[in-house]
């Protein structure tokens, strides 16, 4: 079985896609002088060796933006490479709404201007019990919540997906109720292992990829992650998530990664990294549990899954 | 209207059009042409052709009672084996590409999880079946036993489409379609069987 040539080199698969990729060393040159609407993403390979952990290797440019779970796009796995051509996620605005001091909408390009892009390699893991590790670039969402300025009775975010059906065909469907919404705690979204997400492998966000931004919360599974975020609200109560909604017994409003807790489809002890054929052991929290255990202390996470 | 003679002639075409997607998809596995998770995409395609085969047989049956479909029962034994066979693949791939033997694992699996559950008795049920398809073991066990056995088709049929079901995370369509159609051939044999002689008696 012709499993991976990918995975046993990753980097000569990207070179070949530099096409459409800006050349490393012009966007460093560039970098600072904001010249596109989009973030100027730095494409080092070195930075990604450097933060993957033991036992890891990235996935593809090619598994990670052909292997999509985005039902704006349709249900099927390569729908959204597939159906994602008509969606234009430039330009962009986000608005802050809520309990904040700065209600506002901000445009996309000069918030970018604003923050810093840092490459963040993190392991995607899929409620489905399948895996990725993918080198992000993005900024911390906490820097979107300090402009913000959220007023103390705000607990809770609710992220929202755009909600476009002429250019997103699954939204045509009653596939799910749209728009897509999720959710996190304050101190979740706070978090520095949370990023807003603008690229990855040096490229700007695919469209199945959640152009133009989308959340990356590497603990959770990846449904928490919202994809092409149109607004963000600031609320005292947790909000409604999507999955959550449609079926509360499987998806919790949570959903940390927990090998204990299994769901009732899918084992959560084990996983498939894309690309490999034996299955992994699934780590708690995926393997963030120094960074993130303490968030949940004391909770009840069979109860809290 | 296609004479019986005639259809046992384009028999060998039938079998090739059925047997030829698990060659097709197992070139595209080997060559990787299954896209990025090709275990799963193998498992699935195999899954889903034998539900299929399942639902053809329990049409055949039905239409066959009719003398202008009559031909139809010539294939019905064969896309029933068909059915099994893309069932056990799809089983071994579940064991043995999915899971790599961990027997273990799959017995949690298979009993902790009501959607493998259904799958699981649905191969059960199936393997009846398949064991007394050789026309020897018709004649041995006579028609009425024999009949009895393969009611089993029902249930396995039911279940085999509520895994489906089961296993689709939203928008469930696909698979109610095939959970209407295997509910509308069975009432509707129920009718022919039971219901209607009682009617005109």
């Amino acid at each position: 079985m012709k499993i991976l040539p990918s995975e046993i080199t990753p980097y000569k698969n990207y070179l070949n896609r530099r096409k459409f990729i800006k050349s490393s060393i012009a966007t460093s040159l560039v970098l600072g002088a904001s010249s596109g609407i989009q973030a100027n993403h730095v494409s080092n390979q070195n930075i990604y060796n450097n933060q993957l952990d033991e036992n890891d290797s990235l996935n593809s440019f090619e598994e990670i933006t052909t292997y999509n779970n985005f039902y704006e796009f349709g249900m099927g796995k390569t729908d959204p490479a597939e159906n994602s051509g008509d969606f234009k996620p430039k330009p962009w605005s986000i608005s802050l709404e809520g309990l904040i001091n700065n209600p506002q909408v901000l445009d996309l390009e000069k918030l970018l201007r604003n923050v810093t892009i840092e490459d963040r390699v993190y392991r995607l893991r899929c409620v489905e019990a399948w895996s990725m590790v993918i080198p992000w670039q993005g900024f911390p969402l906490a820097e979107i919540i300090k402009m913000a300025d959220p007023l103390s009775s705000a607990k809770f975010i609710q992220f929202v997906t755009v909600f476009r059906p002429e250019e997103m065909p699954g939204q045509k469907r009653k596939l799910l109720p749209w728009p897509y919404v999720e959710g996190l705690r304050m101190d979740e979204a706070m978090h520095p292992l949370t990023i807003l997400s603008t690229g990855l492998y040096g490229h700007d966000l695919l469209n199945q990829s959640g152009a133009p931004l989308r959340l990356v919360v590497p603990w959770k599974y990846g449904f928490k992650s919202i994809k092409s975020i149109s607004s963000i609200r600031f609320v005292d109560k947790q909000p409604d998530a999507t999955w959550s909604m449609l079926a509360p017994s499987e998806y919790g409003f949570y959903s940390n990664v927990n090998n204990l807790v299994d769901h009732p489809r899918w084992s959560q002890g084990t996983e498939r990294r894309i690309g490999e054929f034996k299955r992994r052991k699934t780590m708690m929290y995926n393997g963030y549990e120094e960074e993130v255990g303490h968030l949940y202390k004391g909770m009840d996470l069979r109860k809290y899954y | 209207m296609i004479s019986t003679q005639l259809f046992k002639k384009i028999k060998p075409l039938i079998f090739f059009a059925i047997f030829l997607p698990s060659l097709f998809w197992s070139y595209q596995f080997i060559n990787g042409a299954l896209g990025v998770n090709p275990i799963e995409k193998l498992m699935d395609n195999m899954g889903e052709m034998a539900l299929r085969l399942i639902v053809l047989t329990l049409f055949i049956s039905s239409l066959s009672e009719f003398k202008k479909f009559r031909f139809l029962i010539e294939v019905r034994r064969m896309i029933g084996l068909f059915a099994f066979f893309y069932v056990t693949c799809h089983f071994l791939i579940y064991i043995a590409l999915d899971h790599f033997f961990d027997m273990t694992f799959i017995i949690k699996d298979i009993i902790k999880r009501p959607f493998i559950t259904f799958g699981f008795i649905s191969f059960i049920f199936l393997i009846p079946l398949a064991i007394t398809s050789p026309k020897i073991i018709l004649k041995k066990l006579g028609f009425k036993v024999w009949k009895k056995i393969h009611y089993l088709i029902y249930p396995a049929a039911i279940l085999s489409s509520v895994h489906f079901y089961m296993l689709v995370r939203a928008n469930k369509i696909e698979p109610a379609i095939y959970i209407f159609l295997i509910l509308v051939l069975l009432v509707y044999r129920l009718y022919c069987k039971i219901i209607y002689p009682q009617l005109v008696r």
